[in-house]
């Protein structure tokens, strides 16, 4: 059996009836790590020991009949999320060799339920970016390539870029992952599988690094919906420790996905028809409704007035928070510390933050810094702070006639490593679909939907009401029927 | 009459306000299960929520909340049933998140008013115009090592309650009071210990001064004072600084400036241009806190009895507003008198006794009333041998005294050494006769007219019967043997 084209449904089943064991699926994956990571650099620290060792303790609580939800299953877990004993970078210099003391919730309960962790998965810095190019220790390369040109080494989206290109690479049966502005979704669509950013407060953000408090949710990228749900099940509930968790019942997602999409009313937002949206992505969201309608969903045409100011209110939001949340590095208690004999605090500070961070993180702490600052925290943060709440009373006002939104994940395919690098906006850009579910705390779930031209895969987003992530898979399920999504990538384990 | 300072020029009237900063009593910290206890070895109660590591998350402590709503209660304040922490934002090495967590826009207590009372007996209102939560930050240490400092963090963290007052304040006297009052009521409330010795209270004090009928001039702000003798002397020493710049012709500049105990004066800490950018903004890690007008009527059910309403009781029930006073500064004080009081001994009786040898002894000890050797319940034991007169008042004094030195009971004392008060008539009469018998000349003398000499006999009879006379046998007895004096 080919451990690592199992999806984790097919995983579990297997490891019940025997048919592998969690071993043979660990080895089969830290093989397929060791062949491909050299290459992809999808993994910033491989655990291999550790995971071998969880195996074999996974296979001995099988053997007693004590098998956890999600026992014996190889998970990357990006490294944004604290691992107790395991080094934790969020991929800046500024950490250094930091290893965290503690474990964070969502990954604790993933090994609560029997996960096995085979390393720490690469990032954009501080989940700062949308093609996994900010990095400090290296791109992450998509494992999809374009037909006509091969060589030409894509981006495999961000700032999960790690997550979604392991996962997609075979090098992982799942993965946990991060979305503060689109960071789920927009790498899961452009390395062809699911995730999802489940609604603001499902999961704890306890022991995640934090990049923008308000906007940060954790959610798992997956080969399918329904992985996806079982991941998510397992990451999700009420933690004492995050005050904006919150304190509701977990659903069974996986069952969800099974409920087809009948007597649904499916949302298009006018908006989200961008001027020079490219006529392939235009294209596969009309074909998407098409899918929903012939399984019985009713197409509702409706309007959501302030999207077009959700990129910059996000890109003033976030950064403020950012700015703020990453004063901790300092080169004072942990991480690195660059000083020199008989410098003063404020050098030490200089130099420390100089070196540790990159320039992306730099930009956006500079921005944020700027935009809390006397005299123009009014005319921008508390602008933002007001568009924000107008951009959530749009949604508000939709699910008053729709049930979920169905629109296109990202405005493109994967672009090559070296396209839209100099200007930072344009790389922005890339989240035009995905920050509003962030501002208004909405569940997102990026679903592959088809291949574009050169054959790199595209995704639909599905937006739902807070806390109803049931009815987003659902609808993504219906879609990933309907799409018959079994191209697979070029490079793969 | 008003207070004024008096300057080359003329009068000048002194404005004040104060910033107190309240450590809350608490087991642990405003958003961390860390301990909070004081004087503990370096960064031994620290969780990693205060030392501010990846990933970690604050969690309010409701404690925390508790307390700050009945200190706001004690305040006479609106309580905000809606209010925010916002993070402050700034770089110091002790400050490990980076910025303080505080409550700007909107804090949890609102107006309020308390009353002070002044030496000439008149009472003033000050206004508050705020208590906000806020954490502690850590303590930077310069001294321990040549070339390094040295953090501790064990504070890091620690829920403070900043107490804001109305600029109401127009003398050191009444800086002085209102610093005393806030002390008095939180330590009422059990809400913070007022320990100033310990960093537990300390107030930024904000003075200007004015010509009569002036708007407000322009105020510096002293910060850190962590005394009420402090205070009053900070008040007068920055006010008389601001009536020599302002009669020298020059301008007083807003700034932050720190007292100097041991001269007296204020020096410049940093001006208005280097004030930071605290770029303050809602914290994203906590919600709003919310809270129902019920659950604060069960707080406010369940506050002790404070000092103005105790005052006001025991002068109801026959002490002098002096008396009252001087019982309820301190609360121990108030329930040791209380305790002493029980069920029905006689209220200006305990106060007197209290105030006077008993408090006496614990001076001359050094000695705080909750330390005392002597319970309550012991001094009512000795209260209650002169009230069914098994001993007389001078004897209590000195078996107080010894159940000061020895720990022993008063009735145990009492009989131990035979200070059983004498009520039989007839050794009275026997001790009496022959006190008269020794003095003809004064029996004489008293006979003729010399009433003053009623007391001698008195002594000497109580001195023949070893102190242990009654002193209302005695007199009778006196008066029927000598007579009336004539003339």
């Amino acid at each position: 059996m080919n451990g690592t084209e199992l999806t984790i449904a097919e995983g579990l089943r297997a490891l019940d009836k025997r048919e592998i064991s969690a071993v043979e699926l660990t080895q089969a994956h830290l093989a397929g790590i060791a062949a491909l990571n050299p290459r992809l650099n999808a993994y910033i620290t491989v655990a291999g020991e550790a995971a071998l060792e969880q195996a074999r303790a996974s296979d001995a609580r099988r053997g007693r009949g004590e098998a956890g939800a999600l026992d014996g299953i190889p998970l990357g877990i990006k490294d944004l999320f604290c691992t107790e004993g395991l080094r934790t970078t969020a991929a800046s210099k500024i950490l250094g060799e930091f290893t965290p003391p503690y474990e964070s919730t969502v990954s604790a309960q993933l090994k609560r339920d029997g996960a096995v962790f085979l390393g720490k998965l690469n990032l954009d810095e501080f989940a700062m970016g949308s093609s996994n190019t900010t990095s400090a220790f290296g791109p992450v390369e998509n494992p999809w390539s374009r037909a006509n040109d091969p060589s030409k080494r894509l981006v495999p989206g961000g700032s999960s870029g790690g997550s979604a290109a392991a996962v997609a690479a075979r090098i992982a049966m799942g993965a946990t992952a991060t979305d503060t502005g689109g960071s789920i979704r927009q790498p899961a669509a452009f390395c062809g599988i699911a995730g999802i950013k489940p609604t603001y407060g499902r999961c704890s953000r306890f022991g995640i690094v934090a990049f923008a408090s308000s906007l940060d949710q954790a959610g798992p990228v997956a080969r399918s919906v329904e992985d996806c749900a079982i991941l998510l099940r397992s990451m999700s509930g009420f933690d004492p420790k995050d005050s904006t968790s919150a304190n509701l019942p977990v659903p069974d997602f996986a069952a969800a996905c099974g409920r087809g999409v009948k007597g649904l009313r499916i949302g298009v937002p006018a908006e989200y028809t961008l001027p020079g949206l490219a006529p392939e992505i235009d294209a596969l969201w009309q074909q998407g409704l098409d899918w929903l309608r012939q399984q019985g969903a009713e197409i509702v045409p409706i309007s959501l007035p302030h999207t077009k100011y959700a990129l910059p209110t996000y890109y003033v939001v976030a950064p403020a928070e950012a700015s703020s949340n990453l004063a901790r590095y300092d080169g004072v208690r942990y991480g690195l510390r660059v000083a020199e004999r008989d410098s003063d605090l404020r050098d030490l500070y200089e130099r420390t933050r100089a070196a540790g961070f990159g320039a992306e993180v730099k930009r956006r702490i500079m921005i944020g810094t700027y935009v809390l600052s006397a005299g123009y925290y009014d005319a921008y943060y508390l602008k933002a702070q007001k568009v924000r709440a107008l951009i959530a009373r749009d949604f508000t006002q939709a699910w008053e006639t729709v049930d979920a939104i169905v629109t296109p994940a990202t405005p493109s395919a994967a672009f090559p490593m070296d396209e839209k690098q100099d200007d930072p906006v344009t790389m922005y850009l890339n989240d035009v679909f995905t920050v509003t579910a962030n501002l208004a705390g909405l569940p997102g779930l990026a679903v592959p939907a088809g291949l574009d031209g050169q054959g790199l895969p595209l995704g639909l987003q599905v937006i739902g009401r807070p806390f109803d992530e049931e009815t987003v898979f659902a609808v993504g399920a219906a879609i990933e029927r309907a799409a018959n999504f079994t191209a697979k990538p070029q490079v793969m384990a | 009459m008003s207070y004024t300072l008096k300057g080359e020029t003329g009068d000048w009237e002194v404005v004040c306000g104060l910033e107190i900063h309240a450590q809350v009593l608490s087991k642990s910290k405003l958003f961390s299960g860390a301990a909070t206890a004081f004087g503990a070895s370096p960064n031994s109660q620290v969780s990693f929520v205060d030392a501010g590591f990846p990933g970690m998350l604050p969690v309010i402590n409701a404690e925390c909340i508790a307390q700050a709503v009945r200190t706001g209660l004690g305040l006479n304040a609106k309580i905000n049933l809606w209010s925010r922490f916002d993070r402050k934002n700034y770089f110091y090495a002790d400050l490990p998140q980076g910025y303080q967590i505080s409550q700007f826009a909107h804090p949890i207590v609102g107006e309020g008013v308390v009353e002070i009372t002044l030496a000439d007996g008149s009472v003033k209102k000050i206004g508050i115009t705020r208590l906000h939560l806020e954490q502690d930050a850590g303590k930077s240490q310069h001294d321990q090592h040549p070339a390094k400092s040295f953090i501790d963090l064990n504070r890091s963290g620690v829920a403070l309650m900043e107490i804001v007052s109305e600029p109401d304040i127009r003398s050191p006297e009444e800086a002085g009071a209102y610093l005393a009052k806030i002390r008095q009521i939180t330590r009422y409330l059990g809400t913070c210990d007022g320990n100033m010795d310990e960093g537990s209270m300390r107030a930024d004090v904000n003075v200007s001064v004015r010509r009569a009928g002036e708007e407000f001039r322009t105020r510096c702000e002293v910060k850190n004072v962590n005394s009420v003798r402090f205070v009053m002397q900070a008040v007068e020493a920055e006010a008389r600084r601001q009536i020599e710049v302002w009669e020298s012709g020059g301008t007083v500049e807003q700034e932050t400036r720190l007292f100097d105990t041991a001269r007296g004066t204020t020096r410049s800490m940093r001006s208005k241009e280097d004030a930071h950018d605290y770029r303050y903004f809602p914290d994203p890690d906590l919600p709003p806190l919310i809270f129902t007008q019920d659950w604060v009527d069960g707080l406010r059910a369940s506050l002790p009895e404070l000092p103005d309403a105790r005052r006001a009781r025991y002068v109801a029930l026959g002490l002098s507003p002096y008396d009252a006073h001087v019982l309820t500064i301190e609360r121990e004080t108030a329930s040791f008198f209380e305790a002493v009081l029980g069920e029905g001994r006689d209220a200006k009786t305990v106060a007197n006794w209290l105030t006077g040898d008993f408090f006496g002894h614990l001076n001359k000890r050094g000695l705080g009333i909750e330390e005392s050797p002597v319970p309550a319940t012991a001094l009512a034991e000795l209260l209650d041998l002169i009230a069914d007169k098994t001993i007389n008042g001078k004897i209590a004094k000195d078996v107080l005294e010894i159940m000061f030195d020895e720990g022993k009971g008063a009735a145990a004392i009492v009989d131990e050494r035979g200070l059983r008060q004498v009520v039989d008539t007839g050794a009275i009469e026997a001790a009496v006769d022959a006190v008269l018998a020794n003095n003809p000349g004064q029996v004489a003398q008293y006979r003729g007219g010399k009433a003053g000499l009623f007391g001698f006999f008195v002594g000497q009879t109580m001195k023949a019967m070893a102190g242990k006379g009654n002193p209302a046998l005695v007199n009778d007895v006196l008066k029927a043997k000598l007579g009336e004096p004539s003339g």
